[in-house]
This record gives C-alpha cells, structure tokens and sequence, in this order.
C-alpha cells in the first residue's frame, strides 16, 4: 500500500519499456549522476552478496568449537576479505550511489558538479573490487591479517611471491580510497555551489547535511590512509622500514594513520543512514521533522568530533594513560550529537500518524538497533571496560549493530523509499515486509549473542574455541544463515518489481523534498525548470506536500495571514 | 486533566525504567568471567553502572518507540499531521545538556575507576628518540613503573607463549602468587600479540622491541587460561596458555619442582602444522611455520629470547 490512493496507481504489469529501452546505459560510461547512482547501488550489492557469502562461510566454521570447515589460512582470508569488502565495497560506496542519486536531485541541480570525475570515481569500483576477489586465485590466496592489515603481520608473505594477496589488498583499497576522495570533492562541491535558488543551507534535508558532513570528513581523513597503505606497500614490496618494529620501524604509528581514518570511517558510513531515517520517519509519520537544525547542525557535530576519537581503537595499544583519558572524553562526547539524533527521531514519531510500509519498518528498526549499537559504543570507550572486552566478539557485536542493523537497515528503508523515484514503479509491499522481519529476527539472532561471548572473552578472529562458546554461536551461526536467506524475497521483489511493478506516482508516499517534484523516474536533466525554493523541509501537514513554491506563493500566504 | 494524567503516566513509566534498569545492571555482573584480581571487581562495578545508564535509554526510547506503534498509527488514509510541532527549544536544549553531563560523569566515573585499576606498570610507551626530549618525557611520564613483589618474564612469539620466573626457570604456563602485586615484563619476538586473561579484565598489546610491563594482584585461586586477543597470524586460536593462581607456598613449590624436573611441553601450533586437522574446504595457502620453543629444550635460559 503506498500513500497515493489507488486511483492514482497506474496499473501496469507490462515490462517497463523505459527499462527495457535504456538498461544498456547503466553498463555505459554515462555522466548522469542518476546513472552512476544505479551503478554504484547495483555494483556494491554485488559485493555485499558476496561478502555475505564469506560472512556464512565464518559462522558455518564457527558454528562447532573445532576448525572443520576451511583450514586456518583460508578462514583469516575468509574474515579479511569479508570485512574489506562489506566496508570498502558495500556500505561506503553504496552510500556514495544513494547520495549521487540524491543530492542532485534533493538541493535541485542538474547533476553534480564535475559529472566526468563522478563517472572515473565509479569505474574505479569495479575494477578494484574484482581485483580484490581475484586476489582468492592466487597461489597463496589473499590477504590474511584483517582488515586493518596491521604490522608486521601484514608483512608476512610468501617467500618469491612478489605478487601477493597483501599486495593486491593495499592497491584495490589505495584504489577505492582515490576514488572516495573523488567522490568527496565532487559532493561538498555540488552540496555548496549547486543549489537550486532559495535552498539555504537551513532549508536542506538533513539527508544532505549527512551526506555534507560524511564526505568532509573523507576529504579531511581519507588521506592518512591513504598514506599509511602506501607506506605498507612501501614495506611490503620494496624493503623500506617504516612499520618494521625490528628494523627501527613502528607499528603503532601505522595503528594512528590507519585509525585516524578508520574510525571516522565508521561515521562515514553511519551519518547517510542517519540522514535516511531523516527523511523516512517525517514522510511515514506525517510530522515534520522535530528539531530540524539541531539535528542538521549534529551531524557537523558528529563530523567534527569524530576526528579526535581515533585512540579509543588503541587503548591497549601501547598507549600511554594521558591518551587513554584524552580519547575516552573525546570518544564519549559522540554521544552527545548521536544522542540529539536519536531523540529527535523518536520525538518525531511521538503523537505522529504512523504509517507503516516497508521503508518505515526498516528505519524504526534501525533506529531503534542503533540504541544498542550506540550504548555500547559507549561503554568501548570507558577505558577500564574496553580494555577487557577489546578484541573480543563483545566489539564484533557492537560494529555489527551499528554496520549491519542501523546502517544496512537503513540503506534497505532508502531503497523501498527512493524506489518508485528511482525505477518508477513501486515495490511489492508483502514481499518487502517479509524481508524486513527476517532481516530484523536474523541480524539480531547474528549479532546480540556476540555481546555475551566477548563479555566471557571469546576473541575475535579465532576459527576454533573453547566448548563453553558454542551455545551462544550456534544462535548466532543460525541468525546469520536466516540473515543469508532473508536477501532472498528482497532480490525477488527488486527484479520482479522492476520489470512487473505497479506504476508509481511521482510522490507516492506524498513525501516533501525537491526529488518527489519531478518525474518517476526524474528525466535527464531532473527537472523542467530549475525549482525555487521558499519553504522550509519536512513541511508535512501542509496539503501540498511541497517545498517548491507556485510564483504567487507570498501572495497567498499573505492572504492567509 | 489529560495532560496531567499524561505526565504521570511518564512519570511512572520513569520510576518504573529506573527499577527495571537497576535490576539489569545488578545482573551486569553475572554476564562476566569470573573475577581473579582486584581489579576485575572494579571494571565490573563500572560495567554494572553502564549498563544500567544504557539499560534506562534503551528501554526508555524502545518504549517509546513501541508505544508510538502501538497507539500512533494513521487511520486508513489520514495523510494528516500528528503534530504541529517543528522543535522545542528548551526540549532540544535539555536533550543535548543532559547527555554532555552524562557522559561526562560517566568518563569522570571511568577516569576514577582507571585510577584505582593499578595495572599501570604500563611504561615506555612513546618513543621520543631525540636526545632534547627524553628528560622532558621521563619527567612528565605518569607511566612509571609500579613497585611489585614478583616480576615475570612473559615471552611470546607464533604461535607460543613462554614465562621466565626469578630463579631463571622457564615454563609455557604462567603461575601466579595469590594476593602479590606481580610485574609481567612482556616482550614479543615477531609481530604484535596482546596479553589477556578474561578473568583478570586485562588487555595490553605486546609491540616487538618495546618493553611493556603491566602490574596484575590476583586474588581468587584457580586456573585461568591467558590468550593472544591480537589476531597473530595462522595459528592464532591456539595462542593459549594456563595461567594458575595459586598460593605463595604452593607457588614456591612449583618453582622448585621446575627446576628440578622437565615439564612436558607441547606446542599446540607445532603439533597441528605437522598433523593438519580435517577440514570440508582446503587452501593450504602460506603460512609462516611454527618453531618448537628453543627455550623448551633448555631449562635454564639467562638471556632474553
């Protein structure tokens, strides 16, 4: 069921011709941000299928105390490849395609700012993400020490093999990195200068301002990692000393330079899913979005303090104690601007008018799961308590509730929300609820008994454990599995809808935002006439549903004073 | 009327949470490890005291949540609005002050605690290799070493953990005092590798040619099982050693008996590369293979590994 009252469903279970006639542009070098958004999305679901499939692989490993599924060399490249991919190649660049889809459209520009570099950022995602999988094939497989790849262990190759997994894993993320940093200068660039007339930076959604926020803080970090892997790579392949720590090098300065990107990493990818149930809750709630600039001006916040929180990975670190306070302040203080977040979300859907579609389902789930997540992100950085649950599946279970129950769910709410806009058909709303409470039931069976097993110290990145792990991991061994299926009525639904859909409306869930005044799906240059812009967002309630204004707007609002 | 009837039901639904979350913080200390030091009861004072901060915010905006599903939903078409209110200054004021007290009484709680926790002998941790700057830093250092009554040498490299003892003698297990303030002198030979024993709530990465000493008092007898919690490489699982808390006299007693007889000692990652288990998927992809511990063969050792 969608808003827009029947009558104005067009019922068409013909193939869509549009897609029939235009799906050969999303294989072309096409310069329509609207395009490389669709790349972007399908690509990157690719990979999340695939790192999914790795995620499977671990949990049937671990699903019985002794190693009896892969051999421990495959299983260290099973959890670093399924990390690598699930961060570098789902959920960052997904967000990077939603946001290219969006933001145009959103602050009611013609495209983005350079539409030739938004191509090159995304043709640099395939290449890389088949080169990291291909590094399975090699003769020594891929790379073994994680996603962090820390020294010296990542510098443990195989003797003649000077091309090697490791190798392969530092050029596709050194890859990605330049095309992330790409991506960033293109939207802080549209986000400020692109901006149809009348949309003050007071007047976007919030969506926007998380996607401003998120790629700010990849222009501001991305390039410390960036550096650090290819100091790795410097060390790897051509005997430089930088992380050696027998040679005169340290590992622990890798550890700054990788964390110093990698935690605000986790915001990079959490803020866009913040900004989702931004726009989700308002449109399914009928309310406006309660506390609009505080929660616009949070996600700065979010931004700007998540810059001073990277030692709170390194508590244990060989870190002295002034650090450790410093970083447990700093770290805590990101509750403050999540905290803001979250409240305004709930006070958006108090004494609302509920409506609960698929997309609504998916963003009050992962709203809600973030409680979780954050709490506990909470209590990771009070020191004494990290320090026994660091490296544990205690960590595990917290970065799986923020990276899989609050951002994952909030990309699948993005994409039942955005697309009737997108394909210009609506989904089948029964199959999407299906999704949602397998998905819901499954990733909690996954990753709420991580807590418990990391609070009695089972280690992260084990392949084999003690027999007193094994109930709580064959709950969560089952989760993932059922997680594993639940994708399922969501791949049926996205194909079947796509080709078989009824047609979608161009606001079907009479949602405000400039995206739901053009065409479903918008035409080539988004929209006739370039809108202007005199009211402010989440203006729900209001009859129109509109934040464009008709030419004689004042005088009728005049009048009606 | 209704709107005072509405702020009693908040009220109530508050007392209510703060029982409820309470309750779940005093349960907070069950869901840990047993406690084998003096400062496992500390980190789990502070544990109970997060969780139930965190137990009263989940549950009080779950609750919500689910009370807004419950009694918000649209009538059939109703596109309306629920209410007209964009923000509420003092609201948003509120919900942004109280959160930044919070946390930071929650860090000064934290801080308070870390103090207490006397696992410090942490030191040496920043190199400042230039010859201006080391007086400043060993003046300024917080880190010093805290005065122990034992001091052990703790070894470890892949995929095996070895401990010297002050009488020179060397074992793969690690015996501990009870109720004497120990200094474990850690030292890793090829990668990084960190020290933990969940029953002690102790963590500390071991770094490769730095000296990183970590001070533990345990207080409960028992045997307890150390781990590399830092992943090490391919037979990182198996990077376990026992740990045994005994008595000052019974600890005495082994120390003597070491000496005087050879400890079977089997390297688990030694044993498993040369006999690999039976798994349903094979990559025999590289890896780095285990050494049987020199040190092993030799009771006696004087230098460092």
């Amino acid at each position: 069921m969608t808003h827009e009252s029947s009558e104005n469903i067009i019922i068409n279970r013909e193939p869509s011709n549009e897609l029939e006639n235009n799906w050969r542009q999303y294989l072309s070098f096409s310069t329509d941000h609207k395009v490389i958004g669709v790349q972007y999305m399908v690509t990157t679901f690719i990979f999340f299928l695939i790192g999914g499939l790795l995620a499977m692989l671990i949990r049937a490993e671990l699903i019985t105390p002794p190693s009896n599924v892969v051999d421990r060399p495959l299983y260290n490249g099973l959890f670093t490849l399924h990390g690598t991919i699930m961060i570098f190649l789902w959920i960052i660049p997904f967000n990077a395609g939603i946001s290219n889809y969006l933001v145009p459209l959103m602050v009611g520009a013609r495209d983005m700012a350079f539409p030739l570099l938004n191509a090159i950022s995304f043709w640099m995602i395939p290449p890389s993400g088949i080169l990291l999988i291909s590094s399975f094939l090699l003769p020594n497989g891929t790379a073994q020490s994680g996603w962090w790849s820390y020294p010296p262990i990542s510098l443990q190759i195989p003797p003649g093999q000077p091309i090697n997994g490791e190798f392969i894993w530092i050029v596709s993320i050194v890859l990605i990195g330049i095309s992330s940093i790409m991506g960033a200068v293109n939207f802080v660039t549209t986000i400020f200068w692109m901006r149809a007339p009348g949309m003050t930076f007071f007047r976007m959604p919030v969506f926007v301002w998380s996607v401003l926020s998120a790629q700010l803080l990849q222009l501001v970090n991305l390039p410390s990692l960036t550096g650090a892997l290819i100091l790795l790579l410097f060390d790897l392949s051509l005997g430089t000393q930088f992380f050696k720590p027998l040679e005169n090098g340290d590992p622990i300065i890798y550890q700054h330079l990788f964390w110093f990107y990698s935690h605000p990493a986790v915001y990079i990818m959490a803020l866009p899913a913040f900004g989702i149930f931004a726009e989700v809750l308002p449109a399914f709630s009928r309310n406006p979005l309660f506390g609009y600039r505080s929660l616009a001006i949070a996600s700065l916040g979010i931004a700007i303090v998540s810059i001073f929180v990277w030692v709170h990975h390194m508590f244990t670190s060989a870190t002295p104690s002034w650090m450790r306070m410093l970083f447990m302040v700093t770290s805590m203080l990101v509750a403050v601007p999540t905290g803001v977040k979250a409240f305004g979300w709930t006070a958006t859907i108090w004494k609302s008018k509920l409506h609960l579609e698929t997309p609504m389902l998916f963003a009050m789930g992962g709203a809600a799961m973030f409680l979780l997540g954050g709490v506990t992100g909470v209590m990771l950085a009070a020191v004494p308590f990290d320090i026994h649950v660091h490296n544990t599946y205690f960590i595990v279970g917290h970065f799986h509730y923020i990276v899989f129950n609050t951002i994952t769910m909030a990309i699948f709410a993005a994409i039942y929300f955005w697309f009737p806009k997108i394909t210009g058909r609506m989904y089948a709303e029964g199959w999407g609820k299906i999704h949602f409470w397998l998905t819901f039931i499954g990733a909690n069976l996954t990753f709420f008994p991580m807590l418990p097993l990391g609070l009695q110290g089972m280690v992260r990145r084990i392949s084999s454990y003690e027999p007193r792990y094994q109930g709580w991991n064959i709950v969560a061994s089952l989760g993932g599995f059922l997680l594993g299926v639940s994708i399922l009525p969501f791949i049926a639904n996205m194909v079947g809808s796509c080709l078989y859909g009824q047609r979608a409306s161009n606001n079907p869930w009479l949602a405000t935002g400039l995206e739901w005044q053009t065409t479903s799906p918008p035409p080539r240059d988004n929209f006739e006439e370039i809108p202007v812009v005199k009211r402010p967002p989440y203006d729900y309630g209001d009859p129109k549903y509109s934040v464009i204004e008709p030419p004689d707007y004042h005088q009728q609002e005049n009048h009606s004073r | 009327m209704w709107r005072f009837l509405e702020y009693l039901l908040i009220a109530g639904y508050i007392v209510v949470l703060l029982v409820v979350s309470h309750w779940i913080g005093d349960q907070a200390y069950s869901w840990m490890p047993v406690e084998a030091t003096a400062e496992a009861q500390k980190v789990d004072r502070l544990f109970s005291f997060l969780t139930a901060i965190g137990a009263f915010i989940i549950l009080g905006l779950l609750g919500m949540m689910v009370y807004s599903v419950l009694f918000f939903r649209a009538p059939k078409n109703d596109y309306s609005e629920g209410h007209p209110s964009r923000g509420d200054l003092r609201l948003e004021f509120l919900w942004t002050v109280t959160p930044t007290l919070l946390v930071l009484w929650l860090a000064f709680q934290s801080f308070n605690i870390y103090q207490q926790l006397d696992i410090l002998g942490l030191q040496q941790i920043v190199h400042l290799h230039t010859p201006l700057e080391e007086p400043v830093y060993a003046e300024l250092s917080d880190d010093q070493p805290k005065p122990a009554a034992e001091t052990i040498d703790v070894f470890v490299k892949q995929w095996d953990w070895s401990f010297r003892y002050p009488n020179n003698i060397t074992s793969n297990e690690l015996h501990l005092p009870v109720n004497r303030r120990t200094r474990l002198n850690l030292h890793a030979k090829d990668v990084l590798h960190s020290f933990y024993v969940p029953e002690f709530r102790l963590q500390q990465y071991i770094v490769p040619g730095r000296d990183i000493d970590i001070v533990v008092t345990p207080t409960r007898m028992g045997e307890y099982q150390l781990k590399d919690a830092l992943f090490s490489g391919t037979y990182f699982a198996l990077m376990t050693a026992k740990v045994q808390i005994e008595s000052f006299e019974q600890y005495n007693q082994w120390l003597t008996t070491a000496e005087n007889q050879t400890i079977a000692w089997e390297n688990q990652a030694v044993a498993e590369y040369k006999q690999p288990p039976k798994t349903l998927f094979k990559s025999n992809w590289y890896t780095v293979v285990p050494e049987q511990p020199a040190i092993a063969e030799k009771r006696k050792v004087r230098n460092d590994t």
